[in-house]
């Protein structure tokens, strides 16, 4: 258990040393968001009924911030560690593979869970929510958090140069957060593209947290919360079978 | 350096029944249709201090990489101090600290978070006394606070040394450790590891400076293309295949004595080389040169060294 409390708290640390940049910075981003999109968009749009624009979007930028930190916190720690060569220094130790994935994917959520936290608390300026459904929240934030953690991992063991992550993360993350329903609610777009969303599991992760704060949704919760545990368990399959593996780790 | 009080004893005593240090059965290592490792056998005894000498592109950091778990085998088995370092991955780590070839570092900490957190890795709690004594030994106490990424590369290295000691391991690899190192460094070095060296541990040593082999390593062996091709105590490669030379540097032109057609190793532009294995031989051969009517204008006589046997060595092998 050292070994793996270890590495745990290593990943902690590394973040924290630079928090201004992994915390600070997409906090603010996501208050930019909430003052550009909050101030054009109230008053026009009401996804929810009974909910404004802005309280509509503060989950959403919540969650999305959940996930685009734990995906980057795994990612780019493995890929720097990759790069810089220090990788060594936790393939010589006797840490389980198992050990391994725990500490980078419960990191990557703590990072995810802190920016989160952030976010809500600096949303505290535009609209004050409450949480309808404290436990629904939290399921979706860590599932999530697991999930982009997971992918983190993977991206980062798959990747070979910073270039390949970037791709991966503008061409697949990037794109998936966005059309997931963040800024909209899906019953707004046309009957194509509502079905379309329905196979992107970050609509589900999202709407699930949504439905967690307001009690309402597009899905229904049970359905998030199986196609989310799903995507986890797959996801985090693949990325075991790859530490097992010594996938590009242990050539 | 100062590291005259440092306990690095290893504790079990060697005996007939202890396991090898470092055991490799017919490691075969392939990338692609590349083969790196082709059937290599290695027992490496528990208190040896053991180099691992090959050309570039040898197989010597595969084979490394493969003992630290860094890679792992097409065919063949390794185990450190008796545990597989698959089956038993644990144990084997554990009794293993690899300093790599690499200037490696983690720019998010200072030298003391590195060297607690690489204990903890090694499911070491509380390891500071043992910490204080490895920055005391390699000169690091001063550093202990600042940054990895201010340090110097020799200080680097050091930090190096000692994160692969932070577990106490019986077996230490060094893998081209002074590459790129100034002579200070270098011998303070080399210092250091024969203490511990000395103390019990064993030492697997790759390096490209043939004089540190020849004059640190009892044994060596030598790798060319993923095979073993020398295996023996330093001793006696350099008896076997360096052997003595002297140089005559000679006018005149007349034409060798038949009875110095078995020492010829080479004879052009007036510089005789004639091989020998005793000094007594020296007067006769001179004497032979003198009486063939050649004038002697200079003597000089080369001694065994790794270098020449290493060369000798791959050039054999190559030809074979």
């Amino acid at each position: 258990m050292t070994a793996f409390r270890t590495l745990l708290y290593k990943e902690n640390l590394r973040f924290w040393k630079v928090s201004f940049q992994t915390v600070g910075a997409p906090v603010l981003t996501s208050v930019l968001y909430l003052m550009i999109f909050g101030h054009v968009l109230e008053g026009r749009l009401q996804p929810l009924a009974g909910v404004s624009y802005t309280g509509f979007l503060i989950p959403g930028l919540v969650m999305m911030s959940v996930l685009q930190n734990a995906f980057a916190n795994s990612s780019s720690s493995l890929i720097q560690s990759k790069i810089t060569g220090n990788i060594v220094f936790v393939l010589l130790p006797p840490i389980s593979w198992l050990e391994f994935y725990a500490a980078y994917v419960l990191a990557a959520i703590l990072r995810g869970v802190v920016v989160g936290i952030g976010v809500w608390l600096a949303s505290l300026l535009f609209a004050r929510i409450g949480i309808a459904h404290p436990l629904w929240t939290l399921a979706f934030v860590l599932l999530g958090g697991a999930i982009l953690g997971t992918l983190g991992v993977i991206a980062g063991i798959w990747a070979d140069k910073f270039d390949q992550l970037a791709a991966f993360q503008n061409f697949l993350i990037m794109p998936l957060t966005m059309l997931s329903g963040v800024f909209y609610s899906i019953h707004s777009l046309p009957a194509f593209w509502q079905k379309a969303s329905h196979l992107n599991p970050f609509f589900f992760m999202i709407d699930g947290f949504r439905y967690g704060v307001f009690g309402a949704s597009d899905a229904s919760p049970w359905l998030s919360l199986a196609i989310v545990s799903g995507a986890f368990l797959v996801l985090a399959g693949l990325c075991l079978h790859m530490l097992r593996s010594g996938y590009k780790l242990r050539g | 350096m100062k590291f005259f009080s440092l306990p690095l004893r290893v504790t079990n005593t060697v005996s007939s029944i202890d396991p090898p240090a470092i055991q490799v059965r017919g490691a075969v290592k392939r990338f692609g249709s590349l083969q790196a490792l082709g059937g290599v056998d290695l027992e490496i005894r528990q208190g040896e201090f053991f180099g691992l000498l090959g050309p570039n592109g040898a197989g010597k950091t595969t084979l490394i990489s493969a003992m630290a778990g860094l890679s792992r085998l097409t065919e063949g088995h390794i185990s450190i101090m008796g545990h597989d370092v698959v089956g038993d991955y644990r144990a084997a780590r554990r009794a293993l600290g690899v300093v790599p070839q690499e200037l490696v570092f983690d720019p998010f900490f200072s030298v003391r978070e590195m060297l607690r957190i690489q204990s903890g890795y090694f499911g070491l709690r509380n390891n500071d006394a043992w910490i204080d004594e490895l920055l005391a030994s390699l000169d690091l106490t001063a550093k202990a606070s600042t940054n990895m990424r201010q340090l110097s590369g020799g200080m680097k290295r050091r930090v190096l040394v000692a994160q692969a000691l932070v577990h106490r391991p019986p077996v230490i690899v060094l893998d081209e450790p002074t590459a790129g190192v100034d002579v200070e460094l270098r011998q303070t070095l080399w210092q250091f590891v024969r203490r511990l060296n000395a103390e019990g541990h064993t030492i697997l040593l790759t390096t490209h400076y043939l004089e540190e082999a020849e004059e640190l390593c009892t044994r060596i062996a030598m790798l060319k293309a993923g095979q073993v091709i020398a295996l023996d105590t330093t001793s006696a490669i350099l008896t076997r295949f360096s052997q003595r030379a002297l140089k005559i540097r000679v006018a005149g032109t007349a034409t060798l004595p038949a009875q110095l057609a078995g020492h010829v190793m080479s004879f052009a532009e007036g510089l005789l080389q004639l091989r020998f294995e005793r000094y007594a031989q020296i007067e006769s051969m001179l004497a032979a040169v003198r009486e063939a009517g050649f004038e002697i204008l200079e003597i000089d006589i080369s001694k065994p060294d790794l270098e020449q046997a290493f060369i000798e060595i791959m050039h054999r092998e190559g030809g074979a």
